[in-house]
């Protein structure tokens, strides 16, 4: 595989960058693989990148429907994060920072880690309380956490509305200064580039249409490009985990909705890290390029459309507009959305199923982009060594019915309502 | 924007109304004995279809009837409502 580098690139600038090997073939699929991908998208690809390389598992299929980055992981606001206060996500995502931290070495492909931190703001005194409670877990975790006081937070973001007329003054916030954004596109592109080179097979535009189980065990998967068979086969699809279980006639503690973004058209560099409201469902960030990166809440009833509505658009920016009055001023490039698979406690499912050799990676809620080094890490162990890391050794399936909940953010069922 | 119509007040913005999930899932009989297995499917298991999908919403603005939904969750096309009571079918 070609290297990137300065010197590639200005070797290549010497022919108009007419020359570059393509970043990832176009196989077609073979008729049996030792493990099959079901999705390719940030999880699934890193996935298979950790299979081939932690594991030594190379005859490895990636079947995707549309194509690469072009689901969620092309469609968040790339906020990378690990401020949970329960130990099982904290340590989860905290390792997960360790991978991102090396990503761009490890992947030889730049994903513009950026750790400028993210403040959660607080508008009461209780809220205070409450973000000094998860910070302390936090650091107990080994994590970076740090309490803002009113004075410290205008420091950092003296654009927000600190006068006196607020419905929701600033009291405060918990800061995580090692958390940040990447660049989306490029974590896809550089995992499926790495896992292609180790000999991954990533077929593209290949639906999966049914899957070949026989006695409790899965053989293969049938798909829109003839069968396929498979010793192991891992579901990584993220807001089309439904459609999938309802083949293998597996019921989840799943539902399946539409979440938006947006951003603005891009302006000179003025905020500096991720700023969430806390007194309404929003955050904002700035992308390199300028834009103000902006999200909230889901449109609240399930949806497979990857597309919303704008009331829940104008709900969001309400609050945005609550916190940062200048964003009335800008103007709204694009939205977009993109089904998110809502699990019923807010947190993820990483587990092997009651059927052999099949294995679900799903639940992943608002936040999925900022674990994907980690969920394909521990997915890939779990896959390859038949039984779940310590890592996502509490996302377990039948959580739900044992009552050991992840309910991180106390919403309950409704995970939606936030 | 969805426009549902509330078989009490007729045809309405989404703004006025709040969700309420899936219309199917039946909660297990009260003074019965309900296995565990019974609870964890009321409470955490849905079937979440692409396509139609009959669903609880309320009136919130309005009426503050809980009324039903049949809706298509890919297209987000509304075929029916109806009262509470009543079946979609």
């Amino acid at each position: 595989m070609q290297k990137y580098s300065v010197f590639s690139l200005i070797k290549n600038a010497f022919s108009n960058h007419q020359n570059w090997e393509v970043a990832w073939k176009d196989p077609t699929p073979k008729r049996e693989y030792d493990v099959v991908i079901i999705g390719g998208g940030g999880h699934g690809l890193a996935t298979a990148y950790y299979l081939a390389k932690e594991h030594n598992i190379r005859n490895v299929a990636i079947i995707e429907k549309g194509w690469i980055g072009g689901g969620n992981v092309g469609r968040n606001t790339t906020i990378i994060r690990s401020n949970f206060m329960y130990d099982a996500n904290a340590r989860f995502n905290e390792f997960g920072m360790d991978l991102w931290r090396n990503l761009s070495q490890e992947l030889n492909f730049n994903v513009m880690f950026s750790p400028r931190g993210i403040i959660n703001l607080a508008h009461s005194d209780a809220q205070m309380n409450a973000y000094a409670r998860r910070g302390n877990s936090m650091r107990l975790n080994g994590i970076d956490a740090k309490l803002l006081d009113r004075d410290e937070v205008k420091k950092l973001i003296p654009m927000a509305d600190f006068s006196d007329e607020v419905r929701f003054p600033i009291f405060g916030g918990l800061m995580q200064p090692s958390a940040g954004t990447a660049r989306h596109d490029a974590v896809a592109w550089g995992y499926a580039r790495q896992a292609d080179d180790m000999g991954v097979d990533i077929i593209q535009h290949c639906e999966v249409t049914g899957f070949d189980v026989v006695n409790g065990k899965i053989k293969g998967i049938r798909t829109s490009r003839g069968d396929i068979k498979a010793k192991k086969v891992g579901l990584c699809v993220a807001g089309s985990t439904n459609i999938l279980a309802e083949k293998l006639n597996m019921t989840l503690p799943i539902e399946t909705h539409v979440l938006q973004a947006c951003v603005s058209e891009p302006v000179k560099p003025l905020l500096d890290g991720v700023v969430t409201f806390g007194a309404g469902h929003f955050y904002i960030s700035q992308s390199d390029k300028g834009e103000m990166v902006m999200g909230g809440d889901l449109d609240g009833y399930n949806s497979y459309a990857q597309r919303g509505n704008l009331p829940t658009i104008q709900h969001v920016l309400t609050g945005g507009l609550a916190l940062f009055p200048f964003l009335s001023r800008l103007k709204m490039l694009r939205t977009w959305g993109g089904i998110m698979d809502m699990s019923m406690d807010g947190s993820p499912i990483i587990d092997k199923t009651h059927i052999e050799g099949l294995y679900l990676n799903c639940g992943w809620c608002y936040g999925g982009f900022k674990s994907t080094p980690v969920s394909g890490w521990t997915f890939a162990h779990t896959i390859a060594q038949d039984q779940v890391h310590e890592l996502n050794s509490e996302l377990r399936l039948n959580r739900f019915s044992t009552g050991h909940l992840l309910d991180e953010k106390g919403l309950g069922t409704k995970t939606w309502i936030g | 924007m969805l426009y549902i119509k509330c078989p009490y007040c007729g045809l309405r913005a989404q703004k006025e109304f709040s969700y309420g999930g899936d219309a199917t899932v039946k909660r297990p009989n009260i003074n019965e004995e309900v296995s565990s297995e019974d609870w964890d499917n009321f409470v955490y298991m849905r079937k979440s279809p692409r396509g139609k999908h009959i669903e609880l919403w309320q009136h919130i603005a309005g009426c503050r009837q809980w009324i039903k939904v049949q809706r298509d969750t890919a297209t987000h096309e509304i075929f029916q409502t109806a009262k509470v009571t009543e079946e979609i079918r």
